[in-house]
Order: structure tokens, then sequence, then C-alpha cells
């Protein structure tokens, strides 16, 4: 199973999610962080990084003896990744997104392919858990071909707990998509409301099972609270909001371990989750929202 | 006219409320909400929309069944494993296809369609502090860089046309294409980053994307009491790298009772956080040259 900890707006506490569950998890497991621009995961769970590598895109490489000025590679880029000016070929690799037209294109096999770093791919071990994540070389604009590269290496040996980058773009769907379940980690402020439902929007199309983590619960109002019963969306977990979950997280800490008491919450929510995977309706959640509205 | 962009690498560390006030104590400007993706800065400012366009950016591929032979070619070019043999042939998943055109070209029986990709929609507006450009990428849309590009284009007509002096923009989080999109040329970025492990790994990052980019860049650490060493770390750090330290302001949850209020934070206090507030503006005005000049 893999269970991808989204958020629309970030700074929701999806990090803390998914470490905490990550470590509360019966079985194999392998803690993905695919927020690869800023990626956090590593500095809570710690682990040991036994291998990298680096991910390539290919960008084109043009021969100009053998180019007659065509402009057919410059026709079919849609990117503005390679032109033709004054009868010379020029290619502006950081623009290429990688597609091989103008490669494939070019009736003189006058561009070969060259590569562009897009950054690093690292894996290890924290303890009983298997880590990856993905790193964005700094200058980078496009997060999702490295995903992919990080995708490629996840094993499917035991579950998979993905932290994906905030927002609802591209990035966002590249680190949901194989998911068999969505965590959507909000906060019922204003904020984080807008951001779930833009989240629950976005990644409806994938039609996967969601439910939603409510952290720093007891801020803000109800209006979170309103639209989750209204719209049939489960509500997993809520976090309440503690000023000592946040020293600790300021700690680098994982809540589930520093702060005991929370501990079951998280075994909970583990239970959720894969209830939810198997699409069963989560009759569990009810109980204890009903228990904080009554 | 200096532009002012408010970022942050890691998501939640308080940005948009901080981007609200400013633009709540600052004089004769237009705010700039580039958080496309999620933006939530029209939670505060209200905006009274004055003008609405359709922001159209990029294709996808739809293929034709009554046109295609099952070739298989498509599938042989996709790089992007876009595209899948279904029962009836080939099909093109929208999530997954980049928009490249490759498909499109060497179809040999033209069978593949290429429709333009309707992404969101921007927004001129009215605000109680001022006029305000603004944009919503539909969920799950791509080409937000684009559209920051072009709310910043819009941003600068309307100060030239208005006679403003300054372009207050809330970024996105994060480091990739939208917050490159929202650097490229801006006088002064300020990093709003908070003392813990995450906030000033991703403070680090987006400090070097600034220096790529030769951007010059302020550090507000916002919460900074939550863990005084990390913020003493955030200070070493800020003097290593010759970033400008504009101010700490305390963890307060008196920024989410003023937004569950719809008010920025200078409205709902008259003092106290409200005036720290005011004395980081001060010295965020002083580093992009403003105070100087006026």
């Amino acid at each position: 199973m893999i269970v991808a900890v989204a958020s629309g707006k970030g700074g929701t506490g999806k990090t803390t999610v998914a470490a905490s569950l990550t470590k509360v998890w019966a079985g194999p497991v392998q803690a993905v962080d695919m927020d690869v621009e800023e990626p956090n995961l590593h500095l809570f769970l710690k682990p040991e990084l036994t291998g990298r590598e680096t991910a390539r895109l290919p960008v084109p490489l043009a021969d100009q003896a053998k180019c007659t000025a065509c402009r057919a590679c410059a026709e079919i880029c849609q990117f503005k990744a390679i032109t033709v000016l004054a009868g010379y070929v020029m290619t502006f690799p950081d623009m290429c997104h990688g597609c091989g037209g103008c490669t494939a294109v070019c009736p003189e096999g006058a561009i070969t392919e060259d590569y562009r770093e897009l950054g690093e791919v690292l894996w290890g071990r924290s303890g009983e858990i298997d880590f990856l994540m993905g790193r964005l070389r700094i200058g980078e604009a496009m997060s999702p071909p490295l995903m992919r590269a990080v995708w490629q290496r996840v094993d499917r040996i035991g579950d998979v707990i993905v932290d994906a980058p905030p927002g609802v773009s591209c990035p966002a769907i590249a680190a949901v998509w194989p998911a068999d379940v969505i965590l959507l980690v909000s906060e019922p402020t204003p904020f984080g409301f807008h951001d779930l439902k833009l989240a629950r929007a976005a990644f409806a199309p994938l039609d996967k099972p969601m439910g939603v983590v409510v952290n720093r619960a007891g801020l803000g109002d109800e209006a979170l609270y309103e639209y989750c019963r209204e719209t049939d969306l489960p509500i997993l977990l809520e976090i309440p909001f503690d000023r000592r979950i946040a020293e600790a997280y300021a700690q680098g800490l994982v809540i589930a371990e520093a702060r005991p008491e929370y501990r079951q919450g998280f075994l909970d929510l583990a239970g959720r989750v894969r209830d939810l995977a198997g699409r069963v309706r989560d009759l569990a959640a009810a109980p204890l929202l009903e228990a904080r509205h009554a | 006219m200096p532009e002012i962009t408010i970022i942050s690498g890691k998501g939640g560390t308080g940005k948009t409320s901080l981007t609200a006030a400013f633009a709540h104590l600052a004089q004769n400007h237009v705010i700039c909400d580039l958080d496309v993706d999620a933006p939530d800065l029209h939670l505060l400012l209200d905006p009274e929309h004055e003008k609405a366009e359709e922001f159209y950016s990029g294709h996808t591929a739809v293929i034709d069944r009554e046109l295609c032979t099952n070739c298989g070619q498509c599938l042989e070019l996709c790089r992007f494993t876009a595209i899948a043999q279904g029962p009836e042939g080939p099909t093109v998943d929208p999530i997954a296809c980049e928009g490249c055109k490759v498909c499109v070209h060497f179809c040999p029986a033209q069978a593949i369609n290429w429709l333009e990709d309707h992404c969101g929609r921007w927004y001129i507006s009215r605000t109680r502090f001022g006029p305000m450009v603004h944009a919503q990428l539909f969920p799950g849309e791509e080409n937000s860089g684009k559209l920051v590009a072009l709310l910043r284009e819009r941003a600068r007509a309307i100060t030239q046309e208005g006679n403003l002096d300054l372009i207050l923009s809330d970024g996105a989080p994060g480091l990739g294409c939208p917050v490159i999109s929202s650097l490229s040329g801006t006088d002064l970025a300020v990093i709003v980053t908070e003392p813990t492990p995450s906030g000033v790994h991703d403070l680090d990052r987006v400090a070097d994307l600034c220096a790529h980019f030769r951007i010059p860049a302020g550090v507000l650490i916002n919460k900074w009491d939550l863990n005084a060493d990390q913020s003493q770390a955030i200070e070493r750090l800020c003097l290593k790298k010759g970033l400008n330290l504009v101010g700490k302001l305390p963890f307060d949850p008196a920024f989410t009772q003023a937004m569950v209020q719809r008010m920025v934070i200078t409205e709902f206090q008259s003092e106290g956080l409200a005036d720290e507030v005011k004395a980081v503006w001060r010295r965020i005005q002083d580093l992009a040259g403003l105070r100087a000049a006026a």
C-alpha cells in the first residue's frame, strides 16, 4: 500500500504526520520524501544514507555543422528550448522538458542528447525504516522529472509512506498519483480550510480514497469541520494545538515518540488509513468527530 | 519602482499573514499574490474584482478513436509514459501528458488532437489597502511559472499607469518554477523562516537560490521563541551568508485570531505584536531603499 501525506497549504504538519505514521507503522515500511524542493523528512527520521545517484534529464545537443537551419526542431519544441536564429541553431537546456521531439524530428541527425542535472536521489535506513528522498538542484525549476526518478527507486516490498510537497499543481500531483490513499493534513484556520478544498479538488480526478488529519485542532474556527461533515470527508485524526508539540518539532523530534500521549492517536490513524485503503467506509473516525462537536 | 517579494522556502512560516500586514502598512503600492497554486492572501484582503481574465497555457494530446489505426508509434515515442494501450487502442492520461506535441507530430494517421489547456483565471482587484493582482490556477493544473510572470507584468503596468512606488508580492513556498518566476528581477526577497530544523534547512536552500539569481535577501525569523537556540543558529547562518536580518517575531496565536476575523495583525491589534510588525516593515523599507528615497 502507498499512503501519500499531502496538504495544499504548506506548514500544516505533513512531515510531522509522515514521520510519526512511519514510526508507528506495523510491518516493513519505506518512508519517501517527495517534497524534493524542500525535503525535511530526513531531519526527523535521521536516516543513515547509504546510497545516492544524480538524476538527469536529456536535453538537446545540436551539431552546427550538420544543421541546415530548417527550423523543424524550433517548430516542434513547445518549451522554447531550441530555436534557429540567423541560420544558427541555439539551445536553452534549462527550458527543456526532455521530450526528445527535436532529436526525433531533425532530418539531418544533427541533434543528439546531452543531460541536465535535476538533483539527487538519496536512500538509506533509519532503524527498521527504509528511507528514500529526492533533493532538487538549486536553480532547477522542474521538480516532477526528479520525482519520477525517485518513484523509480521506490521498492514495493512493504508499505510506502510518501511526504508530498505542498500546493495543488503538478509537483503535488506527481507525488500522489501512484498512491492508494491520500491523507490531507490541514489546520482549522481560514487558510488551512481554503487550501484543503483546493487539494481535494485537485486530487479528486485521481479517484482515490482521501481522509483528513486536522492539526492544531482548537485553533481557528469550525468551518473545516462543518465542510468535512457535510461532504463526507472523514477526519482520521485530530492533533490538538499544543505549544509543546511545536517545541518538540522545533527540536527535530518525532511527536509519536517525544510525546507518548499522542502515540496512540497515530496508531489509530494507521488503522484508519488501512481501512480507508480497503475502501471500507471509515466509521471509526465518526465518534471522534462527534465527541468534540457534540 | 522597487519590487519586494516575500518568500519562505518552507510553507506555513507566516508568509501570507505578514505580507497582508505589510500591505496594510505600505503606501502607494500594488499588492500581488504570486502563490497562484494555493493563494490565501485574498482571504484577508477581500478583493473586489475589477477585471477577470482566463489563463490558457500548454496543451494536452487527445487521441481520436475514429482515426487511430492502433500502430503503437505514440506509445513508443512518449517519454512521459502518458500513453497506455487500452482495450480500444491507445489513450492519453491527461495528468501524465507533458504537452510536448511529439505524438501529435509523428502520428501517421494524424489521429491526435492538440487541445489548449484552460489552466486558471487571473484578476485585477481593489482592496482596502490598494490595487491587487492575483490568480487561481485550477487545481491540478500546470504552468504556474508562466502565470506568475503574467501577474508580475500586470503589476508593473499598474504601477507605471498609477505612478505607484512599490510592488509588494506574496511568493510561493518551495524552490521550483513558481518561486524562480517570482524572484526573477525582484529588488528584494524577504525570507520568512522559523526556528525549526525544517525552517533552517529550507532557509539555507532558498537563500542559495536567491544568491544563484543574484537577488538581495533579508530574513525574518517568525515564532523565534519556539526554540531560542535554533533562532541563534539562524542568526549565525545569516551572518555567514551575508543575509540581512530584518527582525524576529514571537509565536503568537493572535495571527490566527486576526485571520479568523479576516483582519491583518496590524488592524487586529493597535500595539504589542503589531508594533513589532511595524518595526520589521520599517527595516524592510530601509533595506529596499524605500525610506531613504522618501
